[in-house]
């Protein structure tokens, strides 16, 4: 059954990520502007410019350059930069590590803090401290996550002085320790916010579970309240948990994004905002198809670990209402 | 005529407004009247240096001056201008398409639905700021209208997905089918039947969906690729503060405050809306 499902919804996979490179490869070649005008200075005689079309590709009718470009991205053959000429894919790599562990770091971050915080706030309802994590969760959506860097840098790198305001080690993870005080900020400011909004989830999914009957028949058969809430609370509460999961994995990698230019940290977020400045559409379109590729993986991984964590959907293809 | 008396009684069975809507209200207006007025009077022109380079709050400059010693006060009252009109243009843009969208899938004939579903998950799957930095990207510069049209194009997914699903709740009643029995348009159906019906629930969304394009808006001018000088949005000032948040911390924090009260009235606006929509949620 499950094989089935992994199959079908590895099907689904496929077909998403041809959609995205058709969608990427619209709106970057049909809205205005040529890719080739980045190649040639203003004023360009034709020649030139028809020489630079040439080059990118531009110059073909639009069905073939669909094809060419499907196929550079299945091999990931991205192209040369138009900026620094060298392919883009090893700038890539090298942008990764420093992008995934931030998204991996601060994702962590905001699990470990979301789900006991989420439940206390669902437990304790009534007492203040349940209330005060409802509404400080409720705040933490309103706030935008560069702004809470740029309060986290004030208070912790201009007044205290306890960590770095910004950059990350030349030589990278060469130097671990460096490297991971120069992700502390970055990963906390991007924790926060998503564990703002997890929060509310988690709170949601265990007040649905107080409110159980199986959790009552459990009490009644004797189990205590923790044990019953452990027991059969866990299980149940986290199947709606994980299918956020997969949505929240994905803005934290965005949030990431935003972040890299609060901290001026070298990931794929500031790779991207370059490339747009210098209109480097083969950096662009990496980069866009790379972050996709990895949201859709996510989206894939969640609902795979959605069918094994609840049993009861595991006859059933495709949930949607 | 004793029976008119008693007639408030039906209404009261209401009950009060919701808190939260008066709060949302009380904020979302107070920003409503401060953005209009910019358009008239504002204490100081937003271009003129009209005191010292990053002046601390005073009587004179009450959040202080930025550090080309343009007065920090006006560029935040300019600010609120910028994130409603964004907002607004965003919502009008994500609901026109979304709504359209989501009525022809519920519309459309199962395998033609599939498809339509499938789409709108494979578009939620990129997120609303990399949709909104491509068209950025690709149009040339960046200007208040694209960073409209990206915010609103980017929401339109999610109004679609929502409108289908309300869509079809709808459709499959039973005075549905009676309405096509006796010959009414599917326009008539749309209009008559459905809109009046999944608007309520369509209108809290779109009202948190305010909320969040004033953030993304405030996110793209932060990263440069909002509206430009000098209409500054809120996330243009602080990436501008945050250069000199040693010697004038203010500059980062008071356009953050503008951005979030903003944000905070919306959805409480939104909670209100809902609550008012649906009183069987009110405790919650």
């Amino acid at each position: 059954m499950i094989f089935s499902y992994v199959l079908r919804r590895l099907i689904i996979l496929a077909v998403s990520i041809l959609v995205a490179s058709a969608v990427l490869f619209l709106l970057l070649r049909l809205l205005p502007g040529d890719p080739a005008n980045a190649l040639v200075s203003i004023g360009a005689d034709p020649e030139q410019i028809e020489a630079a079309r040439r080059q990118v590709g531009s110059d073909l009718p639009l069905p073939q350059q669909f094809i060419q470009f499907a196929g550079g991205l299945m091999r990931f053959d991205f192209g040369n930069s138009f900026i620094s000429r060298t392919p883009v894919l090893p700038e890539i790599g090298a942008r990764l590590s420093v992008t995934v562990p931030l998204t991996l770091g601060a994702f962590l971050l905001a699990v470990v803090l979301a789900v006991p915080l989420g439940i206390i706030a669902a437990v304790r309802k009534a007492r203040w401290y349940g209330g005060l994590i409802a509404v400080v969760s409720q705040l933490g959506i309103a706030v935008p996550v560069f702004w809470i860097g740029i309060l986290l840098v004030t208070l912790f790198a201009v007044q205290l002085r306890l960590l770095p305001s910004g950059g990350f080690p030349a030589r990278g993870w060469q130097r671990p320790e460096a490297a991971i005080t120069a992700l502390i900020l970055p990963i906390v400011t991007v924790a926060l916010v998503m564990a703002a909004s997890l929060i509310r989830y988690v709170r949601a999914a265990t007040l649905d579970v107080l409110g159980s009957d199986y959790l009552r028949t459990a009490r009644a058969l004797g189990a205590s309240f923790s044990e019953a809430l452990v027991r059969h609370g866990i299980r149940n509460g986290a199947v709606p948990v994980i299918s956020i999961l997969g949505i929240e994995l994905a803005s934290t990698l965005l949030g990431a994004v935003v972040v890299e230019r609060v901290f001026s940290l070298p990931g794929l977020g500031s790779m991207l905002l370059l490339g747009i400045e210098q209109r480097d559409y083969p950096t662009v379109q990496a980069v866009l198809f790379i972050s996709t590729l990895l949201v859709l993986l996510v989206g894939f991984a969640a609902d795979i670990l959605q069918r094994l964590v609840d049993p009861r959907l595991r006859g059933v293809i495709g949930s949607r209402p | 005529m004793s029976d008119l008396v008693s007639l408030p009684a039906t209404t009261r069975t209401r009950g009060p407004l919701p808190r939260a809507l008066l709060v949302g209200l009380f904020i979302v207006g107070l920003q409503l009247v401060i953005a209009l007025m910019t358009l008239v009077w504002t204490p100081y022109d937003p271009s003129a240096l009209a005191g010292q380079r990053l002046e601390a709050p005073s009587l004179i400059h009450l959040a202080g001056t930025d550090r080309l010693g343009r007065d920090l006060f006006t560029l935040i009252m300019i600010g609120a201008r910028i994130a409603l009109t964004v907002g607004c243009g965003a919502i009008l843009i994500g609901g026109l398409i979304g709504v359209t969208i989501g009525l022809a899938a519920a519309f459309a004939a199962r395998t033609l639905d599939d498809v339509f579903a499938a789409g709108l998950d494979i578009l939620i799957a990129f997120p609303t700021l990399l949709i909104a930095m491509l068209i950025v990207a690709s149009s040339d510069g960046a200007s208040l209208w694209t960073a409209t049209l990206a915010i609103g194009v980017a929401n339109s997914a999610i109004v679609a997905r929502l409108t289908r699903i309300l869509g079809k709740r709808v459709l499959a009643l039973d005075y549905i089918t009676a309405a096509r029995i006796s010959g009414s348009s599917w326009l008539s159906i749309v209009f008559r039947h459905v809109l009046p019906n999944i608007w309520p629930t369509l209108m809290v969304n779109l009202a948190l969906q305010f909320g969040l394009a004033v953030i993304a808006e405030a996110s793209l001018s932060y990263l440069g690729l909002g509206t430009p000088p000098p209409n500054a949005s809120w996330g243009r000032l602080l990436q501008e503060a945050q250069a000199t948040v040693q010697t004038a911390p203010l500059g980062a924090i008071a356009p953050g405050l503008a951005l979030v009260a903003l944000v905070i009235g919306i959805n409480l606006l939104a909670d209100g809306l809902r609550d008012l929509s649906d009183p069987a949620r009110r405790s919650a």
